[in-house]
């Protein structure tokens, strides 16, 4: 029976992880955008559902919870804010770094997710600081038995998998897809055709934000609390990056694959490990996780250099 | 003697090919140019010859030896040096560490070396210690071909050494690169210019990637077709 | 604010040796390591194993000066720059070589080095756990100015390490036909090649400047503070910002944006929070590169 929960659990990270997948996908697999910022959309989308779906905090809570509003609203209406929220980020995001090139964009991006972070957790009058908020409100969680929960909410999940899914895919074969791809391929050549590229990165970025944002939402809800810790850029970016990458760059089925597969030795080591390792190392035996995957994202690298960034568009200096 | 010979070179840029199967000889001691429109490969032949790119097919021979595909570090060892078109000092370093830079690879005493080339471009001799960034375009490319010099060549690959220098100064280029094949060194000359006939002994065309024409300098500049076609006659 | 501010100095000096190493590899092989803060932590723990050791032998315990530090960890300053040296030159050759060698573009080895940096992390946090360390327990003297302005004593210790460690590679990078070479390799790549210059052997010395001074900002950042297994992210923000604000490759500008860096983010304390110090260093390099991408002293128009 524990297994099998377990079991459930990961899959319900893998699927939430797959949605941000291919929300880099879009960005980074489409339209070559360096987005290492994954972790502050991550945070926005949770805080703003949360944000929506709680109530403000009354009586004796109120004096340990702040909270800068709670609407108390449904959890459809949370996850979709948190995609539009998300969205807006992205948008003045894009305005201040879209011009950026590439490497910087990268690391500006790192910076703003980082901020972001460091804002939620400085400014308690907004969502509590550092310890955060909890009993975030689950959806359909009166239909069955609490230890049974974990198989609705895996059907929730899923549902918004599939919906991205389609949508990105039909997305990316439209005309509108083509430009992104043609963008990335050669961006001069697509300027050179008459195309507004920034424009069209920057309805990549805020797609790919709206997607992430949700995908925020739907961890929120399913760890039933959330503090800034959490979204950090190990869990929140570059475990994403590690997923792409290995599932392949510009492929949605990839982008689900390397989730999973990622999320399995991530998840599925720290178990392994736990049953292996002697009492007194069980706590630091998960962070062999952080070896496992650094090696694993070294070695893809290594092996398959040119599955990044394709093709070298000129003679290269070395 | 050919000192240097390409033999059909067909060379360029991943799928670009460039260079559709050019060959060419330099004998020993001479002044040989190379004219074409931009973007006729000319660059790209030079490039290929010392070595930054790898032909897909021909050979290359350097006093009968194959040099083909040798990296470029190597080459400056044989005596073959290069001067590229642009980019070809270091900007943040000093004109006397530039050419320090161009004796890297030797081991010996080369201060008598870097007087002869103080000499022979007297301009350079007052800013010693200025960094070449700061240098007019005239006394960059005179510091570039010096610090090619530095390892006293047989052969020197010269990119396109007028570009961008007033009538003066390009005379005066010419003039230096007479004296430097007086000495005995052979120049291979890419040019747009077509004043440096007037400096070389024989000379091909290149347009589109493919050999146009050869000859003598004096048959060049007598041929009507060629001189309207591509000297701007 | 004058506390602030010597205190940015101090910090802006430690984080000048990482800028220095760091804009170096970045000017010549195009590669903004992630993994250089993590390997300024292991630098750190390097020296710690050294001093953990030496403390259980009971040897080199007795305190260097005014010092709060023994001589221990003067001493392993040498183990901790050499395992820095080495693992550097080994990890470009497993690393980034490969992708030198496939000539594919600079983001693949930005990628890569955060893989590295998260080996790097996880090994730290394997075998010393989350816990904080120190190099030497006890007191730390401090010297009290008459306005009530105090300072650690180690810290003059810090600044002046980090400066003679500075000036040591400006001499090799000024003097030297290799450090020369170097330069020329950062400011032209293509004609330092031409020029005969062996770019994989200059690439050695390079990570090993860039090993040496990360071993030093490890230390010192230990002495003046803790050891944790988070302590080198930490610098990364401020490291990056310092490197973009002093220009791709530029030796001076790094050092400069080091104190720069610094500064900003100590003085920064006296209006915000402490915790939002990588977000000040984050908005000056937001804004190095929205007006003037190139840095202060950036050369390179690519």
């Amino acid at each position: 029976m524990g297994m099998l929960n377990f079991l459930i659990s990961f899959a319900v990270m893998a699927t939430i992880y797959s949605i941000f997948a291919i929300g880099l996908n879009v960005q980074w697999g489409y339209t070559g955008l360096l987005n290492f910022g994954i972790a502050g959309f991550f945070a926005i989308g949770a805080y703003t559902s949360a944000l929506f779906t709680l109530k403000m905090p009354t009586g004796a809570l109120a004096g340990y919870v702040k909270q800068a509003f709670g609407l108390n609203l449904p959890f459809l209406v949370g996850v979709l804010a948190a995609g539009a929220v998300s969205a807006i980020i992205g948008l003045l995001i894009g305005l201040l770094t879209l011009r950026l090139k590439e490497g910087y964009l990268a690391i500006s991006t790192l910076g703003i997710a980082e901020s972001i972070r460091i804002f939620f957790n400085n400014e308690s009058w907004l969502a509590n600081g550092p310890q955060g908020l909890v009993g975030l409100p689950q959806p359909l969680h009166n239909i069955v038995p609490p230890s049974y929960y974990n198989y609705i909410y895996l059907l929730i999940v899923a549902a918004f998998l599939i919906v991205i899914y389609i949508g990105v895919e039909r997305g990316i074969r439209s005309p509108w897809g083509r430009v992104l791809r043609a963008i990335r391929e050669d961006e001069i050549m697509a300027a050179a055709d008459g195309k507004n590229v920034v424009a069209f990165k920057m309805q990549s970025l805020v797609l790919g934000a709206f997607i992430m944002g949700m995908g925020g939402a739907l961890y929120a809800h399913f760890a039933a609390a959330i503090q800034p810790g959490v979204f950090e850029a190990l869990f929140g970016t570059f475990i994403i990056w590690t997923m792409l990458t290995l599932g392949g760059t510009g492929n949605n089925k990839g982008a689900i694959i390397g989730a999973w597969v990622v999320w399995a030795v991530w998840s599925w080591s720290t178990f392994i490990i736990m049953k292996v390792v002697p009492e007194s190392f069980s706590t630091r035996a998960p962070f062999i996780r952080y070896i496992l995957i650094g090696l694993l994202l070294v070695i893809i690298v290594v092996r398959y250099p040119r599955g990044i960034m394709g093709e070298e568009k000129q003679v290269s200096k070395f | 003697m050919n000192i240097l010979e390409v033999k059909d070179v067909v060379s360029g840029y991943g799928s670009m090919e460039v260079l559709h199967g050019v060959s060419l000889e330099i004998e020993e001691g001479k002044i040989v140019a190379l004219l074409g429109p931009n973007g006729s490969g000319k660059t790209t032949l030079l490039r290929t010859i010392f070595g930054l790119v790898t032909p897909t097919s021909g050979k290359i021979f350097y006093k009968g030896e194959e040099i083909t595909g040798t990296p470029p570090e190597e080459m400056a060892r044989k005596g073959i040096c290069y001067v590229p078109q642009e980019e070809n000092i270091f900007p943040s370093l000093t004109v006397q560490e530039n050419l320090e830079m161009g004796a890297f690879i030797r081991e010996d005493d080369f201060s008598d070396r870097m007087e002869e080339i103080f000499e022979f471009f007297p301009d350079l001799s007052n800013r010693r210690k200025s960094r070449a960034g700061e240098l007019s375009g005239g006394m960059r490319q005179m510091l570039a071909i010096g610090r090619a010099l530095m390892l006293n060549p047989e052969v020197l690959l010269l990119d396109e050494p007028s570009t961008g220098l007033a009538p003066v100064l390009v005379d005066h280029i010419f003039e230096r690169i007479q004296s430097l094949n007086k000495q005995g060194v052979t120049i291979f000359l890419v040019e747009q210019n077509a004043q440096a006939l007037n400096t070389s002994h024989k000379a091909y065309i290149l347009e589109g990637g493919e050999k146009k024409a050869e000859g003598t300098a004096k048959e060049l500049m007598a041929n009507e077709e060629i001189g309207k076609h591509y000297l701007g006659r | 604010m004058l506390e602030l501010t010597i205190y940015g100095i101090v910090l802006g000096s430690i984080i000048a040796l990482g800028s220095v190493g760091l804009t170096l590899i970045w000017g010549i092989t195009d590669l903004f390591n992630c993994a250089h803060g993590d390997q300024i932590t292991v630098g750190a723990y390097s020296a710690f194993i050294f001093t953990s050791l030496f403390s259980k032998l009971n040897i080199l315990q007795g305190k260097v000066g005014p010092f709060s530090f023994n001589w221990g960890i003067v001493i392993a300053f040498i183990p901790a720059i050499i395992i820095s040296i080495a693992l550097a030159i080994l990890i470009d050759r497993w690393v980034y070589k490969p992708l030198r060698k496939a000539g594919v573009h600079s983001i693949t080895g930005f990628i890569a080095s955060i893989g590295v940096a998260w080996v790097l992390r996880g090994l730290i946090y394997i075998i010393w756990g989350a816990d904080f360390h120190f190099y030497t327990q006890g007191l730390r003297p401090t010297i009290v100015f008459s306005n009530g302005v105090k300072f650690r004593v180690d810290e003059i210790f810090i600044v002046i390490v980090s400066w003679l460690s500075v000036a040591l590679v400006y001499l090799f990078l000024n003097k030297t036909k290799k450090g020369k070479a170097l330069r020329a390799l950062a400011d032209n790549h293509n004609l330092a090649r031409i020029s005969g210059i062996n770019t994989e052997n200059m690439l050695i010395w390079a990570w090993g400047i860039a090993g040496l001074l990360i071993a030093i900002a490890g230390v010192l950042y230990g002495i003046e503070t803790q050891l944790r297994p988070e302590m080198g992210w930490i610098f990364l923000m401020p490291l990056f910002a310092a490197v973009i604000l002093g220009g791709q490759g530029s030796i001076t500008g790094a050092l400069v944006g080091g104190l720069i860096l610094g500064l900003a983010q100590q003085l920064s304390t006296a209006w915000l929070e402490p915790s939002y110090k990588p977000a000040v260093a984050f908005i000056i390099m937001i804004l190095v590169l929205i007006i003037r991408p190139r840095g202060i002293l950036g050369r390179r128009t690519t």
